[in-house]
């Protein structure tokens, strides 16, 4: 990074392909099969998700009425039929129908906007806070012991009677600003946030405390620059691995909040579908039609476990020790 | 039908009654063992006056006991004491102003002393006592004293004539507590006796072992149990925690537990439960009503705490009767209770649906539904359609927040009911909210249902007993929460009318079953054609008991445990 300086030693006659530091890092990311494959599913997950509700044909949030009711609901998915030709199923209800014969396979999409937005969202939050925090912390001999109390103070802090007070004094001022919808888009996201930047702040302090000690740094230091420059130029790009490493976790665990959250009956309003929602929905009928807990599980489950291989990969592919092994 | 006939018909029955329970299951006390009793809300206190719960209230009669119950049809029993005062009998002073109750001969506590009037006098003050915080004030409504002349014999007496006398140490709202364990506890000092509360000395047939506050109690037999033979089982396991549809598994599929309480389910997951083979349903039907509430005040976050939902702030749309009665009209009761209760549900247009001969016949066009009147009717009221569907009229918006707890078959109802009013050109937006928060009655927070911080909600209720004067007086002006009352209170649509309190106060003074049915009747149907609340569906009580359990009677005007004496194992 900072041997720019260093006099070129390697004869012109022979010029290299020029190659930039992220064709290095794809390179040894797509030989992680992991990784790889992580990528592709949630790829295809995203794109479903944002596609999926403009193209489906059905409507998500539509009971049907009088006669129609009895007959569309509690549809099942179609691939039933290979084993039960009695089934009641239609082919415009690929995955089947609830119990009030909302489709299935819509609530699905629309459910995933939800839950990768929060998950998204929360995560750069948390992702701003950590690294800030830590960053500070680490560079700044003064403020880390106050900022490393204040991790350890919010390591402290339950999130669900923290979102039950901020329910309480947020949720008529955010809906009245954002509508329900997005009032409660906003509280989850900032509690999410809010409670789960300690990891990233530690581990990010700790690179810090290591990389101030570094010739480099010290060399840096000797020229003049500021602790600003200091920070941005050399500090920031030597942390972006575990930074990287932190975020496609952390979407996982606000993922995964959000659906506890959700499963647990606070947030969105009741007719909002997310993944942990049609999941928390579908348990009392679980025997009867397992598919309405299965494909939510499945789908948080494939998307936390692609998410969580894709970062593996990029910690291998940004580390230069250990990339070309 | 008249009130004296069927006191005298409930006292007869029960000197039948036993020997019918009994099925020729007669043995010695113990005999059948152990018996496990889930109940999804966790119980917290054994002492009956300290709690609204009903799983408090369930727990504790186990142990504790009334001078008379209702049974299963609503009649009075006698239970700790000999028999039913009435006029007729002389028990009841022909001024009404007293009832004298006589104790059964020979009954003891569990600890082997004997129940005297003392006790029947010192659960009185121990309730009304100042600071005490007693959650059933109402039962001792207008008593001035309660005479002992003798050790059997107690003397209520009252400072205006009662009709209907049997409020008092009447069902297990208001048991009978021994006075030599409870005489420190008086007043504020009451809840401070965790000992008293959580080990309550009782004349029932068990008693407890070990109490682990929000997670179980033990009981075991009561060896001084005044029948013989019974209780047949010799220890109670009574878990609590949990949700409905783990209790339900807990009895029919794996068979863990014997009585599971409140199958609040609906009717396709309960089919998929009797598929478990191990259990059964058991339901009666009393008064309990799901309703929507309407709020007749403005609920908008722009008005000052203290003032919000307060009478001083008229609601911007609902105080207009043809939009209340759009909403009416365009439910379809009918799918509701197919899909929410099925058989555990019934249709109905009335607050009070039982005993029968309260019940009113004037309202029951809503059990259809009508969407394209309630269209007629709000396009007469010059509420037009906006370019959004959604009807408005001088600026304002049909369009409301709905709330109700959280439980899948509200959040279905909620749902649906949104839709419906989707199509008259209503927007409704739903919230749910926790069980606990929403029915705790903590004046601190907005989002009981006594705050009512929305335009609609929904919720069950019911009165205890038969006579439903308490419950139609919770319509009176006086009644609305508000931040005097410190939000507690029952009316929570907010309704007030002269008319209505004259009819409490007449209903307080009227002596003759016919003259009180025909003014019930009245009452309810003010309060229909009012469309103040807007009932969905008349709730059985549906509890869960193992196949291999017998004896177990359904009561909705009582404890359901209230004849677990009788309760046995059948193999």
């Amino acid at each position: 990074m900072t041997d720019a300086s260093k006099p070129m030693t390697d004869p012109p006659s022979e010029p290299a392909p020029s190659r930039g530091q992220w064709a290095d890092v794809w390179d040894q990311f797509k030989v992680h099969r992991g990784a790889f494959w992580g990528m592709v599913v949630f790829g295809t997950i995203l794109f479903l998700i944002v596609v999926g509700p403009f193209i489906y044909w059905n409507d998500p949030q539509a009971v049907p009425t009088g006669r129609d009711f009895l007959n569309l609901r509690d549809m099942r998915p179609i691939y039933v039929l290979l084993w039960d030709s009695g089934a009641k199923v239609n082919w415009l209800y690929p995955l089947g129908t609830d119990n009030l014969g909302r489709d299935t396979l819509g609530r699905l999409l629309l459910g995933g906007r939800v839950s990768i937005a929060v998950g998204i969202t929360a995560m750069l939050l948390s992702l701003f806070l950590g690294t800030f925090i830590g960053v500070l912390a680490g560079y700044f001999r003064r403020l880390d012991g106050v900022l490393m109390r204040l991790t350890n103070l919010f390591l402290a802090l339950p999130l669900l009677p923290l979102l039950l007070v901020a329910v309480l004094l947020f949720r008529d001022p955010l809906s009245k600003g954002f509508g329900p919808e997005g009032g409660t888009f906003i509280l989850i996201v900032t509690l999410v946030g809010v409670t789960s930047w300690m990891q990233t702040a530690r581990i990010v302090r700790g690179d810090v405390l290591a990389l101030k000690e570094r010739e480099f740094v010290l060399a840096a230091r000797s020229i003049g620059t500021s602790p600003t420059q200091m920070i941005l130029r050399h500090i920031l790009p030597n942390v972006l691995s575990p930074i990287m490493v932190s975020a496609t976790l952390g979407i996982a665990t606000a993922i995964i909040t959000e659906s506890a959250l959700s499963f647990l009956g606070f947030g969105f309003p009741p007719d909002f579908p997310t993944w942990g929602k049609l999941l928390f929905d579908a348990v009392d009928r679980m025997a009867l039609y397992p598919e309405r807990v299965l494909w939510p599980g499945l789908l948080i489950s494939l998307t936390v476990l692609a998410v969580n291989y894709v970062g593996d990969g990029l910690r291998d592919a940004l580390d230069p020790r250990i990339r070309g092994r | 039908m008249n009130m004296k006939t069927a006191l005298l018909g409930a006292a007869t029955a029960l000197a039948l009654a036993p020997m019918a329970y009994a099925d020729g299951h007669e043995g010695e006390r113990g005999r059948d063992g152990q018996v496990n009793i889930i109940y999804w809300q966790a119980v917290s206190t054994m002492n009956a006056y300290l709690s609204g719960g009903t799983k408090d209230l369930e727990a504790a009669s186990l142990v504790l006991e009334p001078l008379a119950r209702f049974n299963q049809d609503g009649e009075l029993v006698p239970w700790l004491a000999e028999s039913i005062p009435t006029r007729d009998n002389g028990g009841v002073a022909a001024d009404e102003m007293s009832i004298t109750w006589t104790l059964k001969e020979g009954l003891v506590w569990s600890d082997g002393s004997p129940v005297t009037s003392e006790d029947v006098k010192f659960s009185w003050q121990y309730c009304t006592a100042e600071g005490g915080g007693c959650s059933q004030p109402e039962r001792y409504n207008d008593v001035v004293d309660v005479e002992t002349p003798d050790a059997r014999t107690a003397i209520v007496r009252f400072g205006v004539p009662k009709p209907s006398p049997y409020g008092p140490f009447v069902s297990h709202l208001s048991p009978i507590i021994q006075k030599a364990q409870f005489e420190e506890c008086l007043g504020d000092k009451a809840p401070t006796c965790a000992e008293q509360n959580f080990n309550p000395v009782g004349t029932g047939p068990f008693k407890v072992v070990d109490f682990r506050v929000n997670d179980v109690v033990t009981f075991e037999a009561n060896d001084l149990y005044r029948e013989e033979g019974k209780p047949a089982f010799s220890n109670v396991t009574f878990k609590g925690g949990g949700e409905a549809t783990a209790a339900a598994r807990a009895v029919f599929e794996t068979g863990e537990f014997d009585y599971a309480w409140n199958m609040q389910l609906a009717p396709d997951v309960q089919e998929s439960m009797l598929a478990g083979g191990k259990g059964e349903f058991v339901s009666g039907f009393g008064n309990l009503v799901e309703r929507i509430m309407i709020n007749l005040t403005n609920p908008s976050a722009d008005l000052p705490e203290g003032e919000r939902a307060t009478a001083g702030h008229p609601h911007p749309f609902l105080n207009d009767i043809n939009v209340r009665k759009a909403l009416s009209m365009a439910i379809d009761r009918e799918l509701l209770v197919a899909i929410g209760y099925g058989s555990a549900g019934g249709l109905t247009c009335n607050v009070v649906n039982a005993p029968t001969i309260y019940k009113s016949s004037a309202n029951d066009s809503c059990m259809v539904q009508d969407i394209a009147g309630a269209n007629a009717i709000l396009d007469e009221a010059g509420w037009a359609r906006g370019s959004d569907g959604i009807r408005e009229k001088d600026g304002v918006r049909l369009s409301l927040l709905y709330q109700t707890s959280t439980n899948a078959v509200r959040q279905d109802f909620q749902t649906l009911i949104k839709q419906f009013w989707g199509e008259i050109g209503v927007e409704t937006e739903l919230r749910n909210i926790d069980a606990g928060v929403f029915f705790g009655s903590d004046a601190g927070s907005p989002d009981t249902f006594q705050k009512f911080y929305a335009d609609v909600e929904m919720y069950a209720n019911t009165f205890s007993g038969t006579d439903p004067e308490a419950y139609m007086g919770q319509w009176a002006c006086d009644q609305a929460p508000r931040p005097e009352t410190q939000w507690q209170g029952n009316n929570m649509p907010r309704f007030c009318s002269a008319e209505y309190d004259a009819m409490v106060a007449e209903l307080a003074g009227t002596k003759d079953a016919e003259g009180r049915a025909t003014l019930v009747k009245a009452m309810n149907d003010m309060l229909m054609q009012n469309y103040i609340m807007l009932p969905l569906v008349d709730r059985g009580r549906v509890s869960a008991k193992s196949v291999t359990l017998g004896g177990t009677v359904m009561n909705t005007w009582d404890s359901e445990l209230w004849n677990i004496a009788d309760w046995y194992r059948s193999e």
